[in-house]
């Protein structure tokens, strides 16, 4: 129960204390979970931030409940997962409140007016770093641009075609290409 | 209903939210505009509110979308029905399938969603720079003041890295456009 509770609080005061979301929030679960605690070897942090890369879902939740799951088996996972969400949830929530009164006060409404624009700034510079971060194949190149020119003609044109979609069409093109691949390469090597 | 609207729209997010929160902000969108719940404005609003909030931008977004739906019990539904496909994924990749990922098949799968994340990524913020920068000058109004604040936070964000070290950080870059947005408008 002891060891639960310092799950729950570990991640909570994680939870609390970073701001940015993601990588921000890695470097704060290594100190808590390998240095101090050590709950974790700085191997298993390697490997579940690789993980996290390729599953879906927050990065820090991902870590959260690797390292409650490992120290604790289902019922750490859990603790530290809540731990985790615990802050945000309290926080936004009382956000969700009293930010309709608040944007009616005029300074604050032509505040939000200058971040809207900061907004897409951000998701662009995001978006840049992950091209810089990508392994570039050919494959991968073709695909970034399809999806860009898709996801930019949806908009233009207000079309129906959700980010899901054009995300599953991506992963079956890509599935696709490797059988054929290995299917060719396959034969070569049977032919003497 | 609004409360299995929320449960599966963000299941959905959950499920497909790769590359972490801003991978998940474009499908956020889609999910949100398309049931009419929030306006492209006050959702850019809330990506502001999230990233200057402490705990996973996608956390607080789901809280928030929720809240504003269906109160409190709408913020718990869509703040649980974000986290539990990551939540079980991950308990199943280190209790049953720990070479899961090293499956070929699912490399080749994985190597398609990625590429495709950020393309989907990158034309969301071109759109949103476009809409809040641009548009408002096409329109009747014909009001500039947008395209230089773009025009002025991008040399800032981006000019920033070249004098400092590791450039402004996001939330900074927040303040100052709040500043300048309070500078344009409000004399």
């Amino acid at each position: 129960m002891k060891n639960l509770l310092d799950l729950f609080l570990t991640f909570a005061k994680i939870g609390l204390f970073t701001f940015g979301g993601g990588y921000a929030m890695i470097s704060l679960i290594e100190n808590a979970c390998v240095e101090r605690k050590r709950w974790i070897t700085h191997d298993d942090m390697m490997n579940i931030t690789v993980i996290a890369e390729s599953t879906p879902g927050p990065i820090a939740i991902n870590c959260a409940t690797f390292v409650g799951y490992r120290q604790k088996g289902l019922p750490g996972a859990l603790a530290a997962t809540f731990g985790l969400i615990l802050p945000s949830f309290v926080i936004l929530y009382a956000v969700s409140v009293f930010l309709d009164s608040f944007l009616e006060i005029a300074w604050i409404a032509n505040a939000f007016r200058g971040i809207r624009i900061a907004v897409g700034i951000l998701i662009a510079d995001a978006a840049v770093h992950m091209i810089r971060k990508m392994k570039k194949k050919p494959l991968s190149c073709v695909i970034l641009l399809c999806s860009f020119a898709a996801m930019l003609c949806v908009n233009a044109f207000s079309l129906r075609f959700s980010s899901i979609s054009l995300m599953l069409l991506a992963g079956a093109v890509s599935l696709t290409v490797f059988l054929i691949k290995n299917a060719s390469s396959g034969k070569g090597s049977e032919q003497p | 209903m609004i409360y299995l609207d929320l449960l599966i729209g963000f299941l959905k997010v959950g499920c497909f939210a790769f590359g972490g929160a801003y991978g998940a902000i474009p499908l956020i969108r889609d999910v949100v505009l398309s049931y009419g719940w929030l306006s492209d404005e006050r959702l850019t609003d809330m990506i502001a509110v999230s990233e200057s909030t402490p705990g996973p931008i996608m956390v607080n977004l789901a809280t928030y979308v929720g809240s504003s739906q269906a109160g409190f019990f709408g913020a718990l539904i869509a703040t649980l029905a974000v986290v539990t496909p990551s939540f079980l994924i991950i308990l199943l990749l280190t209790i049953l399938l720990k070479t899961a990922l090293k499956n070929k098949y699912v490399a080749a799968v994985l190597g398609g969603l990625k590429p495709c994340v950020i393309g989907i990524v990158l034309a969301t913020g071109c759109v949103m720079m476009f809409r809040q920068g641009v548009l408002p000058l096409l329109t009747e109004s014909s009001d500039y003041r947008p395209l230089i604040l773009t025009a002025g936070l991008a040399l800032v964000y981006f000019g920033s890295r070249k004098i400092l070290k590791k450039g402004l950080s996001p939330i900074v870059l927040i303040l100052i456009s709040a500043c300048a947005g309070i500078a344009a408008y409000g004399m």
